[in-house]
């Protein structure tokens, strides 16, 4: 091997590292959250509805991160309005909902949110009028909340459990349409030890 | 030529690492059924007609059955066409769905969308099946292969055509026309506020 052929696999080595560590740094790891990962460091905007900051209990402006939301568990929707499947389950997600909120043991300890895969303000809300849903949907036009939970397909549902001590871990991370606000609601009070 | 290798090897794991950071949010509702094509050259046609013209008429093949014609809705309908650039492949599988929820807003300014591809009826069928039920007519546009496609200036080389959305006023104008980058959906408040500028 002459010294010019010696350079290629070097060439390649430092462009497949680089790329890698450039890929990791701007996107994220494209993987999901698996069960006892923290959540990625996003910040969201507060929502500017006073009906959903009281619901998640926020303060009135500025950015939050999902575990900041006084509760014990998060639900978050990875859902688009281009979706039909996140169409077709709507209702049953605004049921899930009604649920939760109706027990009076419940309604602190869960709250749920949706974020619109690229989908703009305008989109979201064309989603959470067409739907009547009830819970704060937050837009991710550009995809990078997307890009963080590792660029799932929609609609794809996490749970977190937020501990006293402010830790969080992931303990629900699934793709698909779930079968029945009463099942995945019994689901998500065992896997988070709420039950 | 090895440095030209070298230098097409770069590229190439270049162009990988681009393709890898694009995102669709792709719904589920399609399984492992898309194909993906990779990242496309943005646009690859030149438009043959531009905003003020007469809208060139057309009759094609619906996959509901029998053909419509531009020129049925002339005098009675705005119209939007909505080109998308082929059936199964990831960004167009998430746009008419996003349509298929606001038929509201296309009556309230009096207007149809049809929706355009260069694929054949039985893929058509086979692909919006997926989507759920339409509210609004599929057309196909496979032969002459993208004969409309091409006549509106939206025929990519490739034989695929352009994202694009035509808005045609109930005179048969064209009001406006956007071709935009084959890899991304356009935003529809775009679409919605076009919309709400005709006369209904």
């Amino acid at each position: 091997m002459n010294n010019k052929m010696k350079g290629i696999p070097i060439t390649v080595a430092i462009v497949v590292i680089s790329l890698t560590l450039l890929h990791g740094l701007v996107f994220g790891s494209n993987l999901p959250p698996v069960k006892g990962d923290v959540l990625p460091e996003i910040k969201i905007p507060v929502p500017v509805n006073a009906t959903d900051r009281s619901y998640l209990r926020l303060k009135n402006s500025g950015f939050f991160k999902i575990p900041q939301i006084k509760t014990k568990v998060v639900i978050i929707e990875i859902f688009s309005m281009y979706c039909p499947h996140c169409q077709r389950e709507a209702p049953e997600v605004n049921r899930l909902y009604s649920i939760i909120e109706d027990s009076p043991d419940l309604k602190d300890k869960i709250k749920l949110i949706g974020i619109g895969a690229g989908n703009s303000t305008f989109e979201v809300e064309v989603f959470k009028k067409k739907y009547t849903v009830p819970f704060p949907l937050f837009p991710d036009e550009d995809f990078s909340i997307h890009k963080y939970f590792g660029e799932v397909r929609t609609p794809y549902f996490l749970g977190v459990k937020i501990n006293d001590d402010g830790t969080h871990q992931v303990f629900y991370s699934k793709l698909g349409e779930f079968k029945g606000a009463e099942p995945f609601l019994d689901l998500m009070l065992q896997l988070s030890g709420l039950k | 030529m090895k440095k030209r290798g070298n230098l097409i090897l770069v590229f190439g794991m270049i162009s990988a690492f681009l393709w890898s950071a694009t995102a669709f949010g792709l719904s589920d509702v399609f399984k492992n059924n898309i194909y993906n094509p990779g990242l496309l050259k943005p646009t690859d046609s030149v438009l043959k007609v531009k905003v003020g013209d007469s809208a060139p008429d057309f009759s094609l093949p619906a996959v509901s059955g029998g053909r419509i014609s531009l020129g049925k809705y002339r005098g009675k309908k705005n119209v939007v066409l909505s080109f998308v650039p082929a059936a199964w492949t990831p960004v167009c599988s998430d746009q008419w769905p996003g349509y298929n929820i606001v038929e509201d807003i296309f009556d309230k300014n009096n207007a149809i969308l049809l929706g355009i591809t260069v694929d054949n009826i039985p893929t058509l069928f086979a692909w919006t099946n997926q989507m759920g039920k339409l509210w609004f007519p599929i057309l196909s546009d496979f032969w002459p292969h993208g004969a409309v496609a091409d006549r509106y200036g939206v025929l990519r080389s490739d034989g695929l055509s352009e994202r694009a959305i035509f808005v045609i006023d109930k005179k048969g104008i064209i009001r406006y026309i956007g071709v935009g980058d084959i890899n991304k959906r356009p935003r529809l408040e775009i679409l919605v506020k076009e919309l709400e500028r005709l006369e209904k």
